[in-house]
């Protein structure tokens, strides 16, 4: 019945048994990313787990297998700079976050609501370009932007104000990580604007809401997942930064990530238990985020 | 909604946007500075530093390793992203939505996380830092992109493709090569590219996984942390933002000119779906 050289007959009762027996072929799928990710990436985060719990030895810079949670007492102990600057990297990126919302959320709705097509999808590709080019070479144009001689204070002189020596503070932070940060939390809000039917507008109107009540009542809840999405983006990757305290940040702007950096090499232990705080971190802000809708929006 | 409502918010965009664009044209600007100096404004133009640029063999070599590491992980993950996406999308079985988040999780868990992971990982493991070191990193967080694309496209194909194709006595090859590259083609180029740009721009994950060696941002931010030649990096930024806009402007051209996505929503949510990863 089956025609054709002896390759091909082959191919075809291959192709009869996986139709046949689907779990055969979802598992040949399956198997090389799975395996890829379980024993790499998860096999790398219990690594992390486990070396937190472990010391180096202050003399031959060995690492100790004993089970201890002295790196956990060092992070949460006062007299130390680790809970200082845990709670400082929290701060930043809640700022950062409360700041690009109120950036992107005008934006997200012009876009949305009132602009035409074709400005749309202008606006669209001008926002989506910066997302994708450098994050490194866009925190050094800050970088040369803020310094003593550079556009801002050249800028600022142009309309009659003073310099303003912003390089190298926690501000400056702030203002380099929104300015990063800021199309990631315009795109997840401007899909859930968009998703809005204009015939619930219409039934607010006729219900005799004005437009500040439409706002609140209607258009603010519905775009709340695609701003709480948006945040998960723009804190998390304040959290996990640590460019940008380097390249734009003074001598107390130390956050999370550099403390990471600064002993991933000589003290894995120290730095495998300041890492579980932006997991940790992060795992409750997914759960709250879920329960808002956000994984909807994103 | 007032009419000085929409002039304000219309004017709110202008400056966000400007936000947005104006250190990106400066520092491009930047690349054609003829002098040594980095202040503003710039008085006297030159395109010197560019051959300065392309004659520095560390820049040269640094290239040469991006580009190597982005080609592989971008097949690496060209071919895992597809088998997992095809595996999610045609079937059901126990710990499906599993799959999407332990794929998406390099993505989601900031970068210093997936770093330290892996290089404690490797450490563990005995495993030396080599451009292999630095594949896998980059491996991690690329599969996802081709994943969301692929399974994205194929939740929008019909099986009844692939079974009319049996029936008419094609085998997994041909049904591949006449029925499901066609249909593919156009989110695994998009898919790619994205992954391509993602790599190519890396620098977190990269410091804890390359060692000594230097891809294209390590040799940059390695320069800017200690302020040397400047003027090179700056012509190096300038290339930087090029090769990674385009990538992104040639994805969002394939998955719109592909009319699998023609009502805007559609093309929308797409684009959001690319645009859902960080590029850290």
């Amino acid at each position: 019945m089956q025609a054709g050289p002896p390759g091909r007959r082959a191919r075809l009762r291959l192709s009869g048994l996986l139709w046949r027996r689907p779990w055969l072929k979802a598992l040949a799928l399956l198997t090389p990313p799975l395996a890829a990710f379980l024993i790499i990436y998860i096999g790398s985060l219990a690594v992390v787990f486990i070396s937190s719990f472990w010391s180096v030895n202050a003399f031959t810079s060995e690492i100790e297998h004993t089970w201890s949670l002295a790196n956990y007492r060092l992070i949460f102990d006062t007299s130390q700079p680790y809970l200082h600057i845990a709670l400082r990297t929290l701060g930043i990126a809640a700022a950062v976050t409360v700041t690009d919302a109120v950036l992107a959320f005008p934006l997200a709705f012009f876009m949305a609501r009132l602009a035409g097509r074709r400005t749309r999808a202008i606006l669209f590709v001008m926002v989506l370009l910066p997302l994708w080019s450098s994050y490194l070479v866009r925190i050094y144009a800050w970088q040369t932007m803020l310094a003593h001689n550079g556009a801002i204070n050249w800028w600022l002189n142009k309309l009659g104000l003073p310099d303003q020596n912003l390089a190298y503070t926690n501000a400056a932070m702030w203002l380099v990580f929104s300015y990063v940060w800021l199309p990631f939390m315009v795109l997840p809000v401007y899909a859930a604007l968009e998703r809005i039917p204009d015939s619930y507008l219409e039934a607010s109107a006729d219900l005799g809401a004005r437009g500040a009540r439409t706002f609140r009542s209607v258009i603010l809840p519905l775009a709340l997942p695609g701003l709480v999405a948006g945040s998960i983006f723009t804190f998390a990757l304040t959290l996990g930064d640590y460019i940008t305290p380097v390249l734009v940040g003074g001598p107390n702007s130390q956050m999370i990530g550099n403390v990471v950096y600064d002993n991933f090499a000589t003290n894995v232990p120290l730095a495998a238990a300041f890492t579980l705080i932006p997991i940790l971190t992060m795992g409750v802000y997914l759960v709250i985020a879920r329960r808002l809708g956000a994984f909807e929006a994103l | 909604m007032t009419r000085g409502t929409r002039i304000s918010l219309a004017i709110w965009s202008g400056l966000v946007i400007a936000f947005l664009w104006v250190p990106i044209i400066v520092i491009a600007l930047y690349a054609f500075n003829g002098s040594t100096l980095q202040s503003w404004p710039i008085t006297s133009w030159s395109l010197h530093w560019f051959s300065v640029a392309w004659h520095n063999p560390d820049a040269r070599s640094a290239l040469e390793l991006s580009l190597k590491v982005g080609a592989i992980t971008t097949a690496i993950a060209l071919v895992l992203g597809t088998m997992a996406a095809a595996a999610v999308a045609r079937y059901r079985f126990f710990g499906r939505d599993a799959v999407s988040f332990l794929l998406v999780l390099p993505l989601a868990l900031p970068g210093i996380i997936t770093g330290m992971a892996l290089n404690s990982f490797f450490v563990f493991a005995g495993i030396s830092v080599s451009m292999w070191t630095i594949v896998i990193g980059h491996a991690t967080f690329c599969v996802v992109v081709v994943y969301n694309n692929v399974v994205a496209r194929l939740r929008r194909t019909s099986a009844s493709l692939i079974e009319a194709s049996q029936d008419l006595g094609a085998d997994g090859w041909q049904t591949f090569r006449f029925v499901l590259w066609p249909v593919l083609s156009t989110a695994l180029v998009a898919g790619g590219l994205l992954a391509f740009a993602l790599s190519f721009d890396e620098v977190i994950v990269t410091t804890f996984t390359a060692g000594l060696q230097e891809t294209l941002p390590l040799f940059i931010l390695n320069n800017i942390r200690q302020g040397q030649e400047l003027p090179v990096i700056n012509v190096l930024a300038f290339f930087v933002i090029v090769i990674t806009v385009i990538p992104v402007a040639l994805a969002q051209r394939v998955i719109r000119d592909t009319g699998v996505s023609r009502r805007g929503a559609a093309q929308v949510t797409e684009g959001v779906e690319a645009a859902e990863i960080p590029a850290v």
